[in-house]
């Protein structure tokens, strides 16, 4: 495997191996010195077009935790109008000689563009395109279930069985896309919920179950993980629902939902959260809540990712 | 001067001789002479072809293509004629635009460029640009069209139906509902679903047609609506029809070839508006076709410089080339099918688009008194379509594709400007 450009790149088996690496990786984590020679003397550039700083500082300690040589290349705004195209900006990353790029950009497919344009050689790593495809958010929203799961036991195990209810704007959700390829790859069932106008058109192609109610998905399905969405502020203005306050009636958690979810179930969200509409104070931090797990989850799935990416082609 | 076509097959008859003298057809027959022989056995003569929707680019975007090099391009696709869109810059919404892109048509001498008027000034949909001016100017406008921008304002579009009846003119409407497309990618669908490129959904396209159609009844005028993509807007042509409202249709290549899968790639050569549809559209598409539905195969040439396509999908321009290979895949459609033959295909390249646009001397029937415009195409040959073409530009979807038919003469007013395939040194003089 050269680049990590969807989910939908990893099979099973892959997948399986990278969420084993990332549990070696959190070990290391928990080190006294939290550092592994592994990439020394390569160069990763996070080439970020869309502000980011979570995902983006996710990375780069994942990086340096491995010795890497960091580049951070703000792009802000489009490439367009800032006068220097995509393949400007790659080209002159090949000729730095990067090993491999983390590209974040708001173009849905720019990841893929980067992969198949010949304008670059190193390996390219997707951390969000557009509304298309965040797919190591979605192994570390994986590695994070399983972990919950079955604990120590983790190592080798897939997500069989395992019923995760994702709650939002799916229309516009990278997350969610990802997700939903990956855990259906890893055995687990997905059910989608939203309002109707945040569900993509032509839902009988995608392999999930589609709901309105998160009240009924809560007590018929009894999944195992709801995982939060956050709703972006240009859906608020475009008259996707009617108000904040009756999205977060129908469609938010909180103390009451959460009360409702059966026993050991999880709330995941990929943050920045907006409290107070689709999660509330109280389920945020509650136990069940997975968000600071997930931060620092990402971490090493980040490692392990590049790990692979990097280190496998020695072989 | 006179030119003898030996042993050619007029739209896929018994082997004729035709006799061209000057510009005109002066004889059909057999054993006929003159000082020129071009042995055409195994050729089909067509009138030649006519395209009602090609993007020139200039004045304005020379970068793209010019009216010589679209010409050109027009002549080795059997093209005689071409209709060249507004959306220049400046927009073609005066008389002045008109007639130059009008003049430098004359002194490529390619084909007969029939410029196109905007319907509104500066495409903004706003006022009427002077229709009546155009008409009356040089370049004799009959159709109108602010392409690549719908004519959105029910009264706007109200009017400019009326008003161009006063010269015999026709509105060619894009049709788009502004609001419903803003952003839009591609196809809205199960493809667009899973790449996350925001969603072009038919009924944009479908509520204006049907607004429009309603609207020309009203006002008893004609409308053309361009590049038809999917099956339901087949549905409501086919409806008007019936009806007897006053329209007609067209569809390009790409619609009758490509589909919306191919956007999997994120390759934006297959970035084009409206979007590829599906499959079920296409075969719509191509059933409206041959059972006369749609009335006209329309090209949409559309030629833009590497730097647009050659980046991320939304930073992309629409748009595809299509001069020179419309008539293999009109080929593909109506021959290769097995379901329709060469007089439709002569219908649908030359006779319909001359008819609605009013054309003099083009989509004439190939008779003797005829003007001498004429394509000659080999059926048989499979061809890979290639990057290199008379277009200054190269996004070019068909590219690698292998496509029936080629064109080997196009003739003129008389005058050959391509032979055996290759495009005559100079234009026409």
């Amino acid at each position: 495997m050269k680049n990590l450009l969807s989910a939908a790149d990893l099979t099973a088996d892959q997948a399986i191996e990278i969420l084993d690496i990332a549990e070696g990786m959190s070990s290391v984590n928990d080190r006294e010195i939290k550092k592994l020679p592994t990439l020394r003397g390569k160069t990763v550039v996070n080439l970020f077009f869309e502000d980011s700083t979570r995902t983006r500082i996710s990375f780069e300690l994942a990086e340096k935790r491995l010795s890497a040589d960091v580049i951070n290349f703000s792009a802000k705004g489009s490439s367009v109008s800032k006068g220097e195209s995509l393949k400007d900006t790659a080209q002159t990353l090949e000729a730095m000689g990067a090993d491999a790029v983390v590209i974040r950009h708001g173009a849905s497919g720019a990841a893929n563009v980067l992969a198949h344009s010949g304008w670059i050689n190193g390996a390219i790593i997707n951390a969000g395109d557009g509304t298309h495809e965040h797919p190591t958010q979605a192994l570390l929203d994986a590695f994070t279930m399983r972990k919950r799961i079955h604990g120590e036991a983790s190592t080798g195990k897939s997500l069989n069985g395992v019923k995760v209810a994702i709650v939002g704007d799916i229309l516009h959700s990278r997350v969610a896309r990802s997700n939903l390829l990956l855990l259906r790859t890893l055995g687990a069932d997905v059910h989608f919920v939203a309002p109707p106008t945040l569900l993509p058109a032509y839902t009988h192609k995608l392999d999930a179950t589609f709901h309105y109610s998160l009240d009924d998905v809560i007590d018929s399905d009894k999944p195992d993980v709801i995982m939060m969405l956050r709703i972006q502020q240009e859906r608020m203005s475009a008259s996707y629902f009617p108000t904040q306050r009756e999205y977060s009636k129908f469609w938010g958690m909180n103390i009451d939902r959460m009360n409702r979810m059966k026993s050991g179930a999880i709330i995941m969200h990929p943050g920045p959260m907006n409290r107070g509409l689709e999660i509330d104070a109280a389920s945020a931090d509650s136990p069940r809540s997975t968000v600071l797990e997930q931060v620092a989850n990402g971490v090493s799935v980040r490692m392990a990712v590049l790990y692979s990416l990097l280190s496998a082609d020695k072989e | 001067m006179a030119i003898v076509l030996k042993n050619v097959s007029i739209l896929g008859g018994a082997s004729q001789d035709i006799l061209i003298s000057g510009e005109q057809i002066e004889a059909i027959g057999s054993n006929l002479t003159g000082n020129e022989v071009i042995d055409c056995n195994g050729l089909i003569a067509l009138p030649g072809f006519v395209d009602l929707h090609t993007h020139l680019r200039e004045p304005g975007f020379e970068q793209s293509e010019t009216v010589l090099t679209g010409s050109q391009s027009a002549a080795l696709g059997g093209f005689t004629a071409v209709h060249a869109m507004a959306n220049t810059m400046p927009v073609a919404d005066t008389a002045g635009v008109v007639e130059q892109v009008a003049t430098l048509g004359k002194e490529a001498g390619y084909v007969d460029v029939f410029p196109i008027g905007a319907v509104t000034v500066g495409l903004e949909g706003k006022h009427l640009a002077e229709l009546g001016a155009m008409a009356k100017s040089r370049a004799a406008v009959r159709v109108f069209s602010d392409d690549g921008k719908c004519v959105h304002d029910p009264v706007i579009m109200r009017h400019a139906l009326e008003y161009v009846k006063a010269f015999d003119g026709v509105i060619a409407q894009h049709a788009q509902d502004p609001r419903m497309t803003e952003g839009a990618q591609m196809h809205e669908g199960a493809i667009s679903a899973e790449l996350g490129l925001a969603g072009w959904p038919a009924v944009a396209e479908e509520s204006i047609i049907a607004r429009d159609v309603l609207l020309a009844q009203h006002v008893d005028s004609r409308i053309h609506i361009c590049h038809l993509s999917t099956s339901g807007s087949v549905e409501i042509i086919r409806w008007a029809k019936a009806k007897g409202i006053k329209v007609t249709a067209e569809v390009t290549p790409h619609h009758l070839l490509l589909t919306d899968d191919l956007a999997r790639s994120y390759n934006a050569v297959y970035k084009v508006n409206p979007p590829l549809r599906t499959q079920a559209d296409v075969l719509a598409l191509r059933e409206a076709l041959i059972d006369g539905t749609i009335d006209i195969i329309a090209t949409d040439h559309a030629p833009h410089p590497i730097e647009s396509k050659d980046c991320e999908w939304n930073a992309a321009a629409f748009g595809m080339l299509g001069l020179e290979t419309a008539a293999s895949i009109a080929q593909e459609v109506l021959i290769e099918s097995g379901k329709s033959n060469w007089k439709r295909l002569a219908e649908v390249l030359s006779i319909k688009p001359a008819a609605i646009a009013g054309d003099p001397n083009q989509g004439q029937e190939i008779v003797v008194g005829s003007m001498a415009n004429l394509t000659l195409i080999d059926p048989k040959v499979m061809r890979r379509v290639v990057a290199e073409s008379a277009s200054k530009s190269v996004n070019n979807p068909y590219v690698g594709l292998e496509l029936p038919g080629k064109v080997v003469h196009t003739i003129y007013r008389g005058y050959l400007t391509v032979r055996d395939s290759a495009l005559a040194k100079e234009g026409r003089k």
